[in-house]
């Protein structure tokens, strides 16, 4: 057992911090959901069993809230992709010496704080004379209330475009240059060799980006929390995962009721669990695991 | 793409057309801070350098002065990042050169981690926070900030030390050195570039982070400054010159790293870094 104790020594740390923020709040949250935990009851929850999730479903919103998930998510993330890949084409297009400072730019979104990224979301959006919508439209409005799912799908495409970006961006550049030429030789035009060449290429980091994201954006409700909360109205822009978090960590009636959320979160997290998995056996592990270099 | 098309200045004025809002708000954010008005982009009146009062004046509307809240941002990034690259360092050191029981099951967990959303985590981790007596506190935000990311700095690191040939550290520890000293002394010197790498990646990240504190953080003596921030969202009557200088005063940092080191942001950020 000595010869394996350097080992754990240097895991230590990273271990304990994984079992107590990663594996602990993965059990945790399975558990609270069967618990009724709430501003009443936080210091002696009864077990409870199923009904949390009975009064999940039983929910006359959830069809809403499902409805309106399934819409930030799928709009989020065809622009994501979408538009990642017209920015790596497009910035592949050009000399190098302008394509990098756009993707440079296209980065700001995502590490600019949210909180700043948010506001000038809002102040753009906001009635005349400050918002640069309402004075190019002529109409001054609140275009935050008007469409809120324009500004949600908007807000939270340009920070998740730059992925797509990067990841397709260096698959461009790893094509073998024979293809171009040959293509060229051919007589390809520019938009045939993207369709026939680049695209055809491309095919498995789209398919990874698409996955990738997916699971992100399920689970993702920072930028939605900061532009609209949820609303405007009721549940006008309110997904799963930000209803979970009302739910459990600030509700506007005051008693919190931290089990439901748990529910709701619960099954974010089996969804995650699961899924990324699944990401794990499909995205080649084998090949990532090499054996170690050292072995004294 | 290898070929330059003949046509590559139309393309550029696509590629212009398409950043143009991301200009446009940049641009937006920086006249709105510095004029008494603005109309879109169009300054009108004069320079207000009353925007900018949250620096002088002890507290604006009740809340605590930003320099409590820029200390705070400070120790707290500053912190997670120097956590985050010793431990993951640590970690990844232990799977790229040591061989223990059950390791492919540990890289294995850590890369499923990688893709696991943790955000769906936080009502949980609220919990065991305050069963910790850590809710409320700077070092149990910075604590579960930097646990969050290291599956990602695990992965990263491994990468590097992977790349590394172990000739020097045979030698060290040929000639008597532990373990411990040649990690210290010799491969951690020799991954600078991965160090730079994560530590600006999670200096970048912790800087901006704003849901843990939101939830965690209840005291404005512990705020940091996108709490501060925050608080002026939700006020009925929004001062937008205010907030704009506000924003520019909190975004600086990260603006000067964009002005002066775009190619290195770009390599960070194509490390596989998280969507």
């Amino acid at each position: 057992m000595r010869r394996y104790l350097t080992p754990f020594l240097f895991l230590g740390p990273a271990s304990l911090l994984i079992l107590l923020f990663f594996f602990t709040p993965v059990v945790a949250t399975l558990l609270l959901s069967f618990t009724d935990l709430a501003t009443t009851t936080f210091r002696h929850p009864s077990w409870v069993g199923l009904a949390n999730y009975r009064d999940l479903f039983a929910d006359p919103f959830l069809k809403k809230i499902l409805a309106n998930t399934a819409r930030y998510v799928g709009l989020t993330l065809a622009f994501n992709v979408g538009m990642g890949l017209l920015l790596a084409l497009v910035t592949s297009l050009v000399p190098e010496n302008w394509g990098d400072p756009f993707r440079a730019l296209w980065l700001l979104p995502r590490i600019l704080p949210p909180v700043v990224y948010v506001f000038i979301w809002q102040g753009m959006l906001a009635e005349a004379p400050m918002g640069l919508v309402s004075d190019l439209l002529g109409v001054s409005k609140n275009w935050l209330v008007e469409t809120p799912w324009v500004a949600v799908i908007l807000a939270n495409g340009f920070v998740g475009a730059s992925f797509g970006m990067l990841i397709f961006t260096s698959a461009i550049r790893a094509i073998p240059r024979e293809l171009f030429y040959a293509a060229a030789v051919d007589g390809a035009t520019t938009l045939q060799t993207i369709r026939r060449v680049v695209i055809p290429m491309l095919a498995w980091p789209i398919l990874f980006v698409t996955a990738y994201q997916t699971l992100s954006l399920l689970t993702s409700f920072e930028y939605i929390l900061l532009l609209t909360d949820g609303g405007p109205g009721f549940y006008g822009t309110e997904v799963w995962s930000l209803h979970a978090y009302h739910l459990a960590l600030s509700n506007y009636f005051g008693n919190v009721e931290f089990g439901l959320g748990a529910a709701m979160a619960a099954v974010l997290v089996v969804i995650g669990v699961v899924v990324s998995l699944f990401y794990l056996k499909i995205f080649n592990f084998r090949a990532l695991v090499t054996e170690p270099k050292i072995e004294v | 793409m290898p070929l330059l098309p003949r046509n590559w200045p139309l393309w550029l004025v696509v590629l212009f057309l398409i950043t143009l809002p991301i200009g446009a708000g940049i641009l937006w954010l920086v006249l709105t801070a510095l004029y008494n008005q603005v109309h879109g982009l169009v300054p009108m009146g004069k320079l207000a350098p009353q925007n900018w009062r949250f620096l002088f004046e002890g507290s604006v509307g009740g809340r605590p002065s930003i320099w409590v809240a820029l200390k705070n941002s400070a120790v707290f990034a500053a912190a997670v990042a120097t956590l985050e690259v010793l431990i993951a360092s640590m970690a990844a050191y232990a799977i790229s050169r040591m061989k223990f029981p059950l390791r492919t099951p540990y890289l294995g967990m850590i890369l499923t981690l990688h893709a696991f959303p943790a955000v769906s985590l936080l009502i949980a981790i609220y919990y065991i926070l305050r069963l910790l007596g850590l809710f409320d506190t700077l070092i149990g935000v910075i604590l579960v900030k930097a646990s969050l990311d290291l599956p990602l700095g695990i992965w990263l690191m491994k990468g590097f030390f992977d790349q590394l040939s172990w000739d020097m550290e045979m030698a060290a520890l040929v000639d008597g050195a532990s373990r411990w000293t040649v990690f210290w002394r010799v491969a951690l010197p020799l991954v600078r570039p991965g160090i730079l790498a994560l530590g600006t990646f999670a200096l970048l990240s912790a800087w901006g982070e704003f849901i843990l504190p939101f939830t965690f953080i209840v005291s404005a003596k512990s705020w940091t400054l996108a709490l501060y921030m925050q608080s002026f969202m939700k006020e009925a009557f929004v001062d937008y010159g205010l907030m704009a200088a506000v924003g520019l005063f909190y975004a600086l940092p990260v603006f000067l790293l964009f002005l002066f080191g775009q190619r290195y942001l770009l390599n960070i950020y194509s490390g596989g870094v998280k969507g």
